[in-house]
Protein backbone atom coordinates (compact mmCIF):
# COMPACT_ATOMS: atom_id res chain seq x y z
CA UNK A 1 0.00 0.00 0.00
CA UNK A 2 2.88 2.55 1.11
CA UNK A 3 4.75 2.14 -2.13
CA UNK A 4 1.30 1.97 -4.57
CA UNK A 5 0.74 5.16 -2.56
CA UNK A 6 4.26 6.11 -3.32
CA UNK A 7 3.65 5.98 -6.82
CA UNK A 8 0.26 7.33 -7.40
CA UNK A 9 1.15 10.74 -5.43
CA UNK A 10 3.82 11.15 -8.17
CA UNK A 11 0.92 10.98 -10.69
CA UNK A 12 1.58 7.42 -11.78
CA UNK A 13 -1.13 4.96 -11.79
CA UNK A 14 -0.59 2.59 -9.27
CA UNK A 15 -0.92 -0.25 -11.26
CA UNK A 16 3.35 -0.89 -11.27
CA UNK A 17 3.85 -2.05 -7.86
CA UNK A 18 1.15 -3.69 -7.45
CA UNK A 19 1.35 -6.50 -10.28
CA UNK A 20 4.87 -6.01 -10.37
CA UNK A 21 4.75 -9.69 -9.09
CA UNK A 22 5.67 -11.51 -13.17
CA UNK A 23 8.75 -8.98 -13.25
CA UNK A 24 9.89 -8.83 -16.63
CA UNK A 25 13.44 -9.78 -17.55
CA UNK A 26 14.52 -6.85 -19.22
CA UNK A 27 12.63 -4.27 -16.46
CA UNK A 28 16.17 -2.73 -15.21
CA UNK A 29 16.44 -2.12 -19.32
CA UNK A 30 13.09 -0.99 -20.11
CA UNK A 31 13.12 0.77 -16.61
CA UNK A 32 15.89 3.55 -17.03
CA UNK A 33 14.86 3.83 -21.07
CA UNK A 34 11.13 4.61 -20.47
CA UNK A 35 12.10 7.02 -17.00
CA UNK A 36 14.09 8.66 -19.23
CA UNK A 37 11.51 9.32 -21.90
CA UNK A 38 8.14 8.88 -20.11
CA UNK A 39 8.43 10.40 -16.79
CA UNK A 40 4.99 12.80 -16.76
CA UNK A 41 6.42 16.05 -15.17
CA UNK A 42 9.23 15.48 -18.16
CA UNK A 43 6.05 14.95 -20.02
CA UNK A 44 3.83 17.73 -18.97
CA UNK A 45 6.80 19.94 -19.37
CA UNK A 46 7.38 18.69 -23.19
CA UNK A 47 4.06 18.45 -24.25
CA UNK A 48 3.30 22.17 -22.77
CA UNK A 49 5.94 23.43 -25.18
CA UNK A 50 4.86 21.64 -28.07
CA UNK A 51 1.09 21.55 -28.15
CA UNK A 52 0.82 25.10 -29.25
CA UNK A 53 2.57 24.86 -31.97
CA UNK A 54 0.68 21.53 -32.93
CA UNK A 55 -2.40 22.88 -32.67
CA UNK A 56 -1.58 26.25 -34.47
CA UNK A 57 0.00 23.99 -37.43
CA UNK A 58 -3.29 22.01 -37.20
CA UNK A 59 -5.80 24.98 -37.57
CA UNK A 60 -3.18 26.32 -40.75
CA UNK A 61 -3.27 23.27 -42.40
CA UNK A 62 -6.55 22.27 -42.17
CA UNK A 63 -7.95 25.70 -42.92
CA UNK A 64 -5.70 25.47 -46.41
CA UNK A 65 -6.83 22.25 -46.43
CA UNK A 66 -10.37 23.65 -46.87
CA UNK A 67 -9.73 26.17 -48.86
CA UNK A 68 -8.54 23.85 -51.49
CA UNK A 69 -11.26 21.47 -50.77
CA UNK A 70 -13.77 24.62 -51.71
CA UNK A 71 -12.41 26.75 -53.77
CA UNK A 72 -9.79 25.24 -55.58
CA UNK A 73 -10.36 21.28 -56.23
CA UNK A 74 -12.85 20.94 -59.25
CA UNK A 75 -15.94 19.05 -58.89
CA UNK A 76 -15.49 15.34 -59.57
CA UNK A 77 -16.56 14.39 -63.30
CA UNK A 78 -18.65 11.74 -62.05
CA UNK A 79 -20.24 12.49 -58.82
CA UNK A 80 -19.97 15.91 -59.16
CA UNK A 81 -19.75 18.93 -55.92
CA UNK A 82 -20.84 16.06 -53.90
CA UNK A 83 -17.11 14.27 -53.71
CA UNK A 84 -16.07 17.24 -51.67
CA UNK A 85 -17.51 15.54 -48.57
CA UNK A 86 -14.45 13.18 -49.15
CA UNK A 87 -11.93 15.75 -47.92
CA UNK A 88 -13.43 15.10 -44.57
CA UNK A 89 -14.75 11.86 -44.71
CA UNK A 90 -11.02 9.98 -45.63
CA UNK A 91 -9.20 11.90 -42.83
CA UNK A 92 -11.85 10.67 -40.46
CA UNK A 93 -11.87 6.90 -41.79
CA UNK A 94 -8.51 7.10 -41.41
CA UNK A 95 -8.08 8.34 -38.24
CA UNK A 96 -10.46 5.88 -37.27
CA UNK A 97 -7.79 2.95 -37.46
CA UNK A 98 -4.26 5.02 -36.91
CA UNK A 99 -6.42 5.79 -33.55
CA UNK A 100 -6.99 2.11 -32.74
CA UNK A 101 -3.33 1.05 -33.87
CA UNK A 102 -2.13 3.88 -31.33
CA UNK A 103 -4.26 2.72 -28.90
CA UNK A 104 -3.19 -1.24 -29.45
CA UNK A 105 0.71 -0.29 -29.02
CA UNK A 106 -0.08 1.67 -26.28
CA UNK A 107 -1.99 -1.34 -24.65
CA UNK A 108 1.15 -3.73 -25.54
CA UNK A 109 3.49 -0.79 -23.57
CA UNK A 110 1.45 -1.21 -20.92
CA UNK A 111 1.06 -4.93 -20.29
CA UNK A 112 4.41 -5.52 -21.15
CA UNK A 113 6.87 -2.84 -20.70
CA UNK A 114 4.66 -1.16 -17.88
CA UNK A 115 5.48 2.39 -19.36
CA UNK A 116 4.07 5.03 -17.36
CA UNK A 117 2.56 7.35 -19.89
CA UNK A 118 1.37 4.28 -21.82
CA UNK A 119 -2.24 4.11 -20.15
CA UNK A 120 -2.47 7.24 -20.11
CA UNK A 121 -2.28 7.46 -23.42
CA UNK A 122 -4.44 4.46 -24.16
CA UNK A 123 -7.12 6.15 -22.20
CA UNK A 124 -7.55 9.34 -23.76
CA UNK A 125 -7.12 7.97 -27.24
CA UNK A 126 -10.57 6.01 -26.61
CA UNK A 127 -12.99 8.42 -27.00
CA UNK A 128 -11.34 10.65 -29.61
CA UNK A 129 -10.79 7.65 -31.69
CA UNK A 130 -14.54 6.51 -31.30
CA UNK A 131 -15.48 9.99 -32.08
CA UNK A 132 -13.28 10.09 -35.80
CA UNK A 133 -15.22 6.38 -36.43
CA UNK A 134 -18.42 8.14 -36.07
CA UNK A 135 -17.90 11.22 -38.12
CA UNK A 136 -16.54 8.42 -40.73
CA UNK A 137 -19.86 6.73 -40.84
CA UNK A 138 -22.18 10.16 -40.50
CA UNK A 139 -20.44 11.52 -43.42
CA UNK A 140 -20.00 8.23 -45.33
CA UNK A 141 -23.79 7.90 -45.42
CA UNK A 142 -24.24 11.62 -46.46
CA UNK A 143 -21.98 11.11 -48.85
CA UNK A 144 -24.20 7.60 -49.92
CA UNK A 145 -27.55 9.25 -49.80
CA UNK A 146 -26.68 11.19 -53.39
CA UNK A 147 -24.36 8.94 -54.62
CA UNK A 148 -25.75 5.59 -53.85
CA UNK A 149 -29.37 6.90 -53.30
CA UNK A 150 -29.19 5.25 -49.83
CA UNK A 151 -27.92 6.11 -46.57
CA UNK A 152 -26.89 3.07 -45.52
CA UNK A 153 -25.47 -0.51 -47.23
CA UNK A 154 -24.00 -3.39 -46.39
CA UNK A 155 -20.73 -2.82 -48.32
CA UNK A 156 -17.83 -4.50 -46.42
CA UNK A 157 -16.09 -1.13 -45.61
CA UNK A 158 -18.83 0.19 -44.16
CA UNK A 159 -19.36 -2.71 -41.83
CA UNK A 160 -16.15 -2.80 -40.89
CA UNK A 161 -15.72 0.30 -39.95
CA UNK A 162 -19.02 0.37 -37.78
CA UNK A 163 -17.81 -2.85 -36.07
CA UNK A 164 -14.47 -0.77 -35.33
CA UNK A 165 -16.84 1.68 -33.54
CA UNK A 166 -18.28 -1.34 -31.29
CA UNK A 167 -14.97 -2.09 -30.48
CA UNK A 168 -14.29 1.54 -29.22
CA UNK A 169 -17.69 1.48 -27.32
CA UNK A 170 -16.43 -1.68 -25.75
CA UNK A 171 -13.35 -0.61 -24.45
CA UNK A 172 -15.07 2.45 -22.98
CA UNK A 173 -17.80 0.95 -21.11
CA UNK A 174 -15.18 -2.07 -19.88
CA UNK A 175 -13.07 0.98 -18.42
CA UNK A 176 -15.83 2.45 -16.85
CA UNK A 177 -17.40 -0.43 -15.37
CA UNK A 178 -14.52 -1.54 -13.08
CA UNK A 179 -14.00 0.70 -10.07
CA UNK A 180 -10.22 -0.48 -9.69
CA UNK A 181 -8.72 1.78 -11.73
CA UNK A 182 -5.42 0.13 -12.11
CA UNK A 183 -7.50 -3.18 -12.74
CA UNK A 184 -9.57 -1.35 -15.23
CA UNK A 185 -6.11 -0.10 -17.38
CA UNK A 186 -5.06 -3.49 -17.80
CA UNK A 187 -8.39 -5.38 -18.85
CA UNK A 188 -9.29 -2.54 -21.39
CA UNK A 189 -5.23 -3.19 -22.64
CA UNK A 190 -6.10 -6.96 -23.03
CA UNK A 191 -9.38 -6.04 -24.87
CA UNK A 192 -7.86 -3.80 -27.36
CA UNK A 193 -4.96 -6.23 -28.25
CA UNK A 194 -8.00 -8.93 -28.61
CA UNK A 195 -9.63 -5.98 -30.49
CA UNK A 196 -6.87 -5.47 -32.79
CA UNK A 197 -6.22 -9.82 -33.63
CA UNK A 198 -9.32 -9.95 -34.01
CA UNK A 199 -9.90 -7.33 -36.83
CA UNK A 200 -8.14 -8.04 -39.74
CA UNK A 201 -10.43 -11.35 -39.48
CA UNK A 202 -13.51 -9.42 -38.97
CA UNK A 203 -12.44 -7.25 -41.93
CA UNK A 204 -11.41 -10.68 -43.84
CA UNK A 205 -14.79 -12.05 -43.09
CA UNK A 206 -17.12 -9.25 -43.94
CA UNK A 207 -15.33 -9.16 -47.27
CA UNK A 208 -16.17 -12.74 -47.87
CA UNK A 209 -19.69 -12.57 -46.99
CA UNK A 210 -19.91 -10.04 -48.71
CA UNK A 211 -18.79 -11.32 -52.63
CA UNK A 212 -21.17 -14.08 -51.12
CA UNK A 213 -24.23 -12.13 -50.49
CA UNK A 214 -23.83 -8.54 -52.51
CA UNK A 215 -24.53 -8.24 -56.06
CA UNK A 216 -21.66 -6.23 -57.19
CA UNK A 217 -23.62 -2.76 -57.33
CA UNK A 218 -21.42 -1.06 -54.42
CA UNK A 219 -17.66 -1.77 -55.94
CA UNK A 220 -17.64 1.39 -57.02
CA UNK A 221 -15.82 2.49 -53.49
CA UNK A 222 -12.72 4.94 -54.59
CA UNK A 223 -13.63 4.73 -58.65
CA UNK A 224 -10.95 5.58 -60.79
CA UNK A 225 -7.96 6.58 -59.90
CA UNK A 226 -8.12 9.79 -58.18
CA UNK A 227 -7.04 12.92 -60.22
CA UNK A 228 -3.89 15.36 -58.47
CA UNK A 229 -6.63 17.95 -58.44
CA UNK A 230 -8.53 15.86 -56.16
CA UNK A 231 -5.93 14.04 -54.41
CA UNK A 232 -4.13 17.04 -53.38
CA UNK A 233 -6.31 18.49 -51.25
CA UNK A 234 -7.06 15.31 -49.72
CA UNK A 235 -3.64 14.75 -48.93
CA UNK A 236 -3.66 18.09 -47.38
CA UNK A 237 -6.89 17.50 -45.03
CA UNK A 238 -5.60 14.24 -43.83
CA UNK A 239 -2.22 15.76 -42.80
CA UNK A 240 -4.01 18.66 -41.26
CA UNK A 241 -6.73 16.19 -39.16
CA UNK A 242 -3.50 14.16 -38.04
CA UNK A 243 -2.01 16.98 -36.54
CA UNK A 244 -5.38 18.13 -35.26
CA UNK A 245 -5.69 14.95 -33.55
CA UNK A 246 -2.07 14.72 -32.29
CA UNK A 247 -2.84 18.11 -30.42
CA UNK A 248 -6.32 16.53 -29.01
CA UNK A 249 -4.02 13.57 -27.63
CA UNK A 250 -1.64 15.58 -26.05
CA UNK A 251 -4.28 17.44 -24.42
CA UNK A 252 -5.71 14.67 -23.44
CA UNK A 253 -2.99 12.81 -22.01
CA UNK A 254 -2.33 16.20 -19.99
CA UNK A 255 -5.64 16.44 -18.85
CA UNK A 256 -5.68 12.74 -17.56
CA UNK A 257 -2.31 13.18 -15.71
CA UNK A 258 -3.77 16.30 -14.00
CA UNK A 259 -6.53 14.10 -12.94
CA UNK A 260 -4.36 11.21 -11.66
CA UNK A 261 -2.17 14.15 -9.41
CA UNK A 262 -5.75 15.80 -8.60
CA UNK A 263 -6.63 12.20 -7.33
CA UNK A 264 -3.49 11.18 -5.03
CA UNK A 265 -3.67 14.87 -3.55
CA UNK A 266 -7.39 14.03 -2.44
CA UNK A 267 -5.80 10.75 -1.24
CA UNK A 268 -3.13 12.26 0.82
CA UNK A 269 -5.25 15.17 2.21
CA UNK A 270 -7.74 12.40 3.27
CA UNK A 271 -4.62 10.42 5.04
CA UNK A 272 -3.52 13.13 6.29
CA UNK A 273 -6.88 14.29 7.99
CA UNK A 274 -7.41 10.56 9.58
CA UNK A 275 -3.63 10.60 11.31
CA UNK A 276 -3.89 13.96 12.62
CA UNK A 277 -7.96 12.96 14.38
CA UNK A 278 -5.83 9.75 15.71
CA UNK A 279 -3.46 11.55 16.96
CA UNK A 280 -6.06 13.83 19.01
CA UNK A 281 -7.80 10.77 20.20
CA UNK A 282 -4.79 9.39 22.10
CA UNK B 1 -25.15 29.73 -47.35
CA UNK B 2 -23.78 32.22 -49.43
CA UNK B 3 -19.98 31.82 -50.32
CA UNK B 4 -20.43 32.20 -53.93
CA UNK B 5 -20.32 29.00 -54.23
CA UNK B 6 -22.80 26.55 -55.87
CA UNK B 7 -22.47 23.07 -54.55
CA UNK B 8 -24.71 21.67 -57.06
CA UNK B 9 -27.92 19.69 -56.03
CA UNK B 10 -26.33 17.95 -52.88
CA UNK B 11 -25.33 20.74 -51.44
CA UNK B 12 -27.62 20.20 -48.07
CA UNK B 13 -25.76 16.66 -47.88
CA UNK B 14 -21.99 18.77 -48.13
CA UNK B 15 -23.19 21.37 -45.61
CA UNK B 16 -24.80 18.67 -43.35
CA UNK B 17 -21.65 16.85 -43.56
CA UNK B 18 -19.06 19.36 -43.15
CA UNK B 19 -21.42 21.13 -40.14
CA UNK B 20 -21.25 17.59 -38.18
CA UNK B 21 -17.85 17.20 -38.59
CA UNK B 22 -17.31 20.84 -37.08
CA UNK B 23 -19.75 20.40 -34.26
CA UNK B 24 -18.35 17.05 -33.34
CA UNK B 25 -15.13 18.25 -33.04
CA UNK B 26 -15.93 21.45 -32.02
CA UNK B 27 -17.39 19.91 -28.63
CA UNK B 28 -14.32 17.68 -28.47
CA UNK B 29 -12.37 20.42 -28.27
CA UNK B 30 -14.33 22.46 -26.11
CA UNK B 31 -14.38 19.52 -23.75
CA UNK B 32 -10.64 19.14 -23.78
CA UNK B 33 -10.16 23.21 -23.13
CA UNK B 34 -12.88 22.97 -19.89
CA UNK B 35 -12.08 19.54 -18.46
CA UNK B 36 -8.13 20.56 -18.33
CA UNK B 37 -9.25 24.54 -17.30
CA UNK B 38 -10.77 22.15 -14.38
CA UNK B 39 -7.77 20.23 -13.33
CA UNK B 40 -5.44 23.16 -13.24
CA UNK B 41 -8.25 25.17 -10.98
CA UNK B 42 -8.11 21.51 -8.69
CA UNK B 43 -4.45 21.49 -8.71
CA UNK B 44 -4.27 25.32 -7.71
CA UNK B 45 -6.79 24.97 -5.38
CA UNK B 46 -4.56 22.14 -3.64
CA UNK B 47 -1.65 24.27 -4.00
CA UNK B 48 -3.48 27.49 -2.53
CA UNK B 49 -3.99 25.03 0.25
CA UNK B 50 -0.37 23.58 1.04
CA UNK B 51 -1.52 20.07 0.20
CA UNK B 52 1.45 18.52 -0.83
CA UNK B 53 1.80 15.02 -3.27
CA UNK B 54 5.49 13.01 -1.35
CA UNK B 55 7.09 12.97 -4.66
CA UNK B 56 7.20 16.85 -4.32
CA UNK B 57 9.35 16.58 -1.07
CA UNK B 58 11.27 14.25 -2.92
CA UNK B 59 11.95 16.07 -5.70
CA UNK C 1 -4.11 -33.49 -17.81
CA UNK C 2 -5.36 -35.51 -15.27
CA UNK C 3 -6.40 -32.16 -13.08
CA UNK C 4 -7.54 -30.64 -16.68
CA UNK C 5 -9.99 -33.83 -17.05
CA UNK C 6 -11.08 -33.57 -13.20
CA UNK C 7 -11.48 -29.85 -13.94
CA UNK C 8 -13.82 -30.73 -16.95
CA UNK C 9 -15.55 -33.36 -15.34
CA UNK C 10 -16.33 -31.44 -12.57
CA UNK C 11 -18.06 -28.36 -14.56
CA UNK C 12 -19.98 -31.04 -16.80
CA UNK C 13 -21.14 -32.83 -13.17
CA UNK C 14 -22.06 -28.80 -12.00
CA UNK C 15 -23.76 -27.71 -15.04
CA UNK C 16 -26.36 -31.49 -15.30
CA UNK C 17 -26.73 -31.36 -11.56
CA UNK C 18 -27.79 -27.18 -11.61
CA UNK C 19 -29.23 -28.05 -14.98
CA UNK C 20 -30.93 -24.29 -14.58
CA UNK C 21 -28.74 -22.64 -17.01
CA UNK C 22 -29.44 -24.98 -19.87
CA UNK C 23 -33.18 -25.33 -19.58
CA UNK C 24 -32.93 -21.22 -19.73
CA UNK C 25 -30.34 -21.09 -22.70
CA UNK C 26 -32.74 -23.72 -24.52
CA UNK C 27 -35.96 -22.24 -23.68
CA UNK C 28 -34.35 -18.70 -24.78
CA UNK C 29 -33.56 -20.24 -28.22
CA UNK C 30 -36.81 -21.60 -28.66
CA UNK C 31 -38.46 -17.87 -27.89
CA UNK C 32 -36.51 -15.85 -30.29
CA UNK C 33 -37.17 -18.40 -32.84
CA UNK C 34 -41.26 -18.49 -32.25
CA UNK C 35 -40.27 -14.57 -31.85
CA UNK C 36 -39.26 -13.93 -35.72
CA UNK C 37 -42.14 -15.33 -37.47
CA UNK C 38 -44.60 -13.29 -35.45
CA UNK C 39 -42.59 -10.32 -36.18
CA UNK C 40 -41.67 -11.14 -39.72
CA UNK C 41 -44.55 -12.70 -40.65
CA UNK C 42 -45.77 -15.99 -41.26
CA UNK C 43 -45.08 -16.15 -45.09
CA UNK C 44 -43.37 -19.57 -45.53
CA UNK C 45 -40.99 -18.85 -48.35
CA UNK C 46 -39.40 -15.84 -46.62
CA UNK C 47 -38.88 -18.21 -43.23
CA UNK C 48 -36.85 -20.80 -45.18
CA UNK C 49 -34.89 -18.38 -46.83
CA UNK C 50 -33.68 -16.89 -43.65
CA UNK C 51 -34.06 -19.68 -41.68
CA UNK C 52 -30.30 -20.56 -41.26
CA UNK C 53 -29.49 -17.15 -40.32
CA UNK C 54 -32.63 -16.88 -37.70
CA UNK C 55 -31.27 -20.06 -36.11
CA UNK C 56 -27.43 -18.57 -36.18
CA UNK C 57 -28.41 -15.19 -34.40
CA UNK C 58 -30.64 -16.68 -32.23
CA UNK C 59 -27.34 -19.46 -31.01
CA UNK C 60 -25.10 -16.34 -30.24
CA UNK C 61 -27.76 -15.01 -28.11
CA UNK C 62 -28.75 -17.87 -26.09
CA UNK C 63 -24.96 -18.97 -25.68
CA UNK C 64 -24.22 -15.46 -24.42
CA UNK C 65 -26.67 -15.89 -21.49
CA UNK C 66 -24.74 -18.78 -20.00
CA UNK C 67 -21.66 -17.08 -20.78
CA UNK C 68 -21.54 -14.83 -17.16
CA UNK C 69 -21.65 -17.67 -15.24
CA UNK C 70 -18.20 -19.93 -16.92
CA UNK C 71 -16.13 -17.92 -14.28
CA UNK C 72 -18.25 -15.76 -12.11
CA UNK C 73 -19.61 -18.70 -9.92
CA UNK C 74 -16.64 -20.20 -9.13
CA UNK C 75 -15.06 -16.67 -8.60
CA UNK C 76 -17.73 -15.74 -5.96
CA UNK C 77 -17.18 -18.68 -3.91
CA UNK C 78 -13.39 -19.12 -4.33
CA UNK C 79 -12.81 -22.12 -6.24
CA UNK C 80 -11.06 -19.95 -8.71
CA UNK C 81 -8.56 -19.26 -6.10
CA UNK C 82 -7.67 -22.23 -5.15
CA UNK C 83 -7.49 -23.21 -9.18
CA UNK C 84 -5.66 -19.70 -9.43
CA UNK C 85 -3.06 -21.35 -6.87
CA UNK C 86 -3.22 -25.12 -8.30
CA UNK C 87 -0.95 -26.71 -10.40
CA UNK C 88 -2.81 -26.31 -13.44
CA UNK C 89 -2.16 -23.46 -15.64
CA UNK C 90 -4.80 -21.13 -15.73
CA UNK C 91 -4.82 -21.06 -19.50
CA UNK C 92 -5.82 -24.32 -18.86
CA UNK C 93 -8.37 -23.71 -16.64
CA UNK C 94 -9.80 -21.54 -19.08
CA UNK C 95 -9.39 -24.16 -21.28
CA UNK C 96 -11.47 -27.10 -19.51
CA UNK C 97 -14.02 -24.44 -18.31
CA UNK C 98 -15.01 -23.15 -22.16
CA UNK C 99 -14.82 -26.65 -22.85
CA UNK C 100 -17.14 -27.77 -20.58
CA UNK C 101 -19.23 -24.76 -21.59
CA UNK C 102 -19.56 -25.76 -25.02
CA UNK C 103 -20.14 -29.56 -23.85
CA UNK C 104 -22.64 -28.25 -21.94
CA UNK C 105 -24.38 -25.41 -23.80
CA UNK C 106 -22.80 -24.86 -27.40
CA UNK C 107 -23.46 -29.15 -28.08
CA UNK C 108 -26.95 -28.79 -27.00
CA UNK C 109 -28.50 -25.09 -28.71
CA UNK C 110 -26.96 -27.33 -32.16
CA UNK C 111 -28.60 -30.13 -31.32
CA UNK C 112 -31.74 -28.05 -31.15
CA UNK C 113 -31.54 -25.74 -33.88
CA UNK C 114 -32.86 -28.72 -36.43
CA UNK C 115 -35.80 -28.74 -34.36
CA UNK C 116 -36.46 -25.32 -34.58
CA UNK C 117 -35.79 -25.47 -37.97
CA UNK C 118 -39.40 -27.38 -38.39
CA UNK C 119 -40.81 -23.97 -37.06
CA UNK C 120 -39.26 -22.31 -40.08
CA UNK C 121 -40.41 -24.38 -42.99
CA UNK C 122 -36.55 -24.78 -43.66
CA UNK C 123 -35.92 -27.89 -45.94
CA UNK C 124 -34.95 -31.27 -44.39
CA UNK C 125 -31.82 -31.36 -46.71
CA UNK C 126 -30.62 -28.30 -45.08
CA UNK C 127 -30.31 -30.30 -41.63
CA UNK C 128 -27.06 -32.06 -41.05
CA UNK C 129 -25.67 -28.54 -42.79
CA UNK C 130 -26.83 -26.22 -40.31
CA UNK C 131 -26.29 -29.00 -37.24
CA UNK C 132 -22.57 -29.70 -38.71
CA UNK C 133 -21.80 -25.81 -38.98
CA UNK C 134 -22.96 -24.75 -35.65
CA UNK C 135 -20.81 -27.58 -34.24
CA UNK C 136 -17.92 -26.54 -35.57
CA UNK C 137 -18.66 -23.05 -35.00
CA UNK C 138 -19.75 -23.59 -31.27
CA UNK C 139 -16.28 -24.14 -30.07
CA UNK C 140 -15.31 -20.45 -31.25
CA UNK C 141 -18.39 -19.19 -29.33
CA UNK C 142 -17.81 -20.59 -25.93
CA UNK C 143 -14.14 -19.64 -26.31
CA UNK C 144 -14.28 -15.95 -27.45
CA UNK C 145 -17.08 -15.92 -25.05
CA UNK C 146 -14.63 -16.61 -21.73
CA UNK C 147 -12.57 -13.91 -22.81
CA UNK C 148 -15.53 -11.97 -22.15
CA UNK C 149 -17.08 -13.44 -19.27
CA UNK C 150 -13.10 -13.26 -17.59
CA UNK C 151 -13.28 -9.43 -18.37
CA UNK C 152 -15.66 -8.52 -17.20
CA UNK C 153 -15.70 -11.02 -14.19
CA UNK C 154 -15.66 -7.78 -11.82
CA UNK C 155 -17.66 -5.42 -13.45
CA UNK C 156 -20.80 -4.25 -12.08
CA UNK C 157 -23.78 -4.50 -15.02
CA UNK C 158 -21.65 -7.48 -16.40
CA UNK C 159 -24.62 -9.25 -18.00
CA UNK C 160 -24.85 -6.38 -20.63
CA UNK C 161 -21.19 -5.56 -20.53
CA UNK C 162 -20.38 -9.03 -22.24
CA UNK C 163 -22.53 -8.77 -24.77
CA UNK C 164 -21.32 -5.26 -25.78
CA UNK C 165 -17.72 -6.56 -25.70
CA UNK C 166 -18.49 -9.96 -27.06
CA UNK C 167 -20.89 -9.67 -29.82
CA UNK C 168 -19.10 -7.77 -31.98
CA UNK C 169 -16.19 -10.61 -31.94
CA UNK C 170 -18.50 -13.12 -33.07
CA UNK C 171 -18.84 -11.68 -36.69
CA UNK C 172 -16.34 -13.84 -38.37
CA UNK C 173 -17.99 -16.92 -37.13
CA UNK C 174 -21.55 -15.48 -37.77
CA UNK C 175 -20.22 -14.89 -40.70
CA UNK C 176 -18.50 -18.05 -42.16
CA UNK C 177 -21.44 -19.97 -40.48
CA UNK C 178 -23.74 -18.85 -42.88
CA UNK C 179 -21.37 -18.96 -45.56
CA UNK C 180 -20.53 -22.42 -45.02
CA UNK C 181 -24.43 -23.23 -45.27
CA UNK C 182 -24.70 -21.35 -48.11
CA UNK C 183 -21.47 -22.41 -49.91
CA UNK C 184 -22.37 -26.09 -49.36
CA UNK C 185 -26.55 -25.68 -49.91
CA UNK C 186 -25.14 -24.19 -53.17
CA UNK C 187 -24.84 -25.50 -56.56
CA UNK C 188 -20.88 -24.94 -56.46
CA UNK C 189 -21.02 -27.03 -53.05
CA UNK C 190 -17.71 -25.26 -51.92
CA UNK C 191 -16.51 -25.96 -48.87
CA UNK C 192 -14.10 -23.22 -48.35
CA UNK C 193 -16.55 -20.84 -45.88
CA UNK C 194 -16.57 -24.43 -43.59
CA UNK C 195 -12.97 -24.65 -43.55
CA UNK C 196 -11.97 -21.38 -42.70
CA UNK C 197 -15.06 -21.82 -39.60
CA UNK C 198 -12.67 -24.79 -38.50
CA UNK C 199 -10.00 -22.57 -38.44
CA UNK C 200 -11.14 -19.82 -36.59
CA UNK C 201 -12.58 -22.34 -34.22
CA UNK C 202 -9.28 -23.97 -34.08
CA UNK C 203 -7.63 -20.69 -33.72
CA UNK C 204 -9.72 -19.32 -30.86
CA UNK C 205 -9.80 -22.54 -29.32
CA UNK C 206 -5.43 -22.19 -28.58
CA UNK C 207 -5.43 -17.93 -28.68
CA UNK C 208 -8.77 -16.52 -26.27
CA UNK C 209 -7.23 -19.22 -23.12
CA UNK C 210 -4.23 -16.60 -23.58
CA UNK C 211 -6.04 -13.22 -22.60
CA UNK C 212 -8.74 -14.85 -20.53
CA UNK C 213 -6.26 -16.53 -18.59
CA UNK C 214 -4.41 -12.98 -18.33
CA UNK C 215 -7.03 -11.11 -17.53
CA UNK C 216 -8.03 -13.82 -14.61
CA UNK C 217 -4.80 -13.42 -13.28
CA UNK C 218 -4.70 -9.72 -12.72
CA UNK C 219 -8.02 -9.80 -11.23
CA UNK C 220 -7.07 -13.21 -8.91
CA UNK C 221 -4.21 -10.57 -6.66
Amino acid sequence: MQQGYLLASAGLPVVHLRFSAQPLRSFSMTQTLTQRLANPTRFMELSASVLPWVAGAAALVIGYGLYLSFFVAPPDYLQGETARIMFIHVPCAWLSMAVYAIIAMSSFGLLVFRHPLADVSAKAAVPLGAAFTFLALVTGSLWGRPTWGTYWVWDARLTSVLILFFLYLGLMALRSSIEDEALASKLTAILALVGIVMLPIIKFSVNFGNTLHQPASVIRAGGPTIDTALLVPLLVMAVGFTLMFVAMHLKAMRNEIMRRRVKALQLAEVERAQASQLAAAE
Amino acid sequence: MDLGLDLGPHASFIWAAYGVVTVVIGAMIAWLILDGREQERRLADFAARGVKRRSASRA
Amino acid sequence: MSAFLALLSRDLRLAVRQGGALGTALGFYMLVVTLLPLGLGADLNLLSRIAPGVLWIALLLAALLSLGRVFSSDYEDGTLDVLATGRLPMELVVGAKALAHWISTGIPLALMAPVLGLLLNLELSAYPLLFGTMLAGTPAISFIGAVGAALTLRAYRGGLLIALLVLPLYVPTLIFGMAAINGLLGASGTMSAFLILIALSLASVVLCPLAAAAALRLQMQ
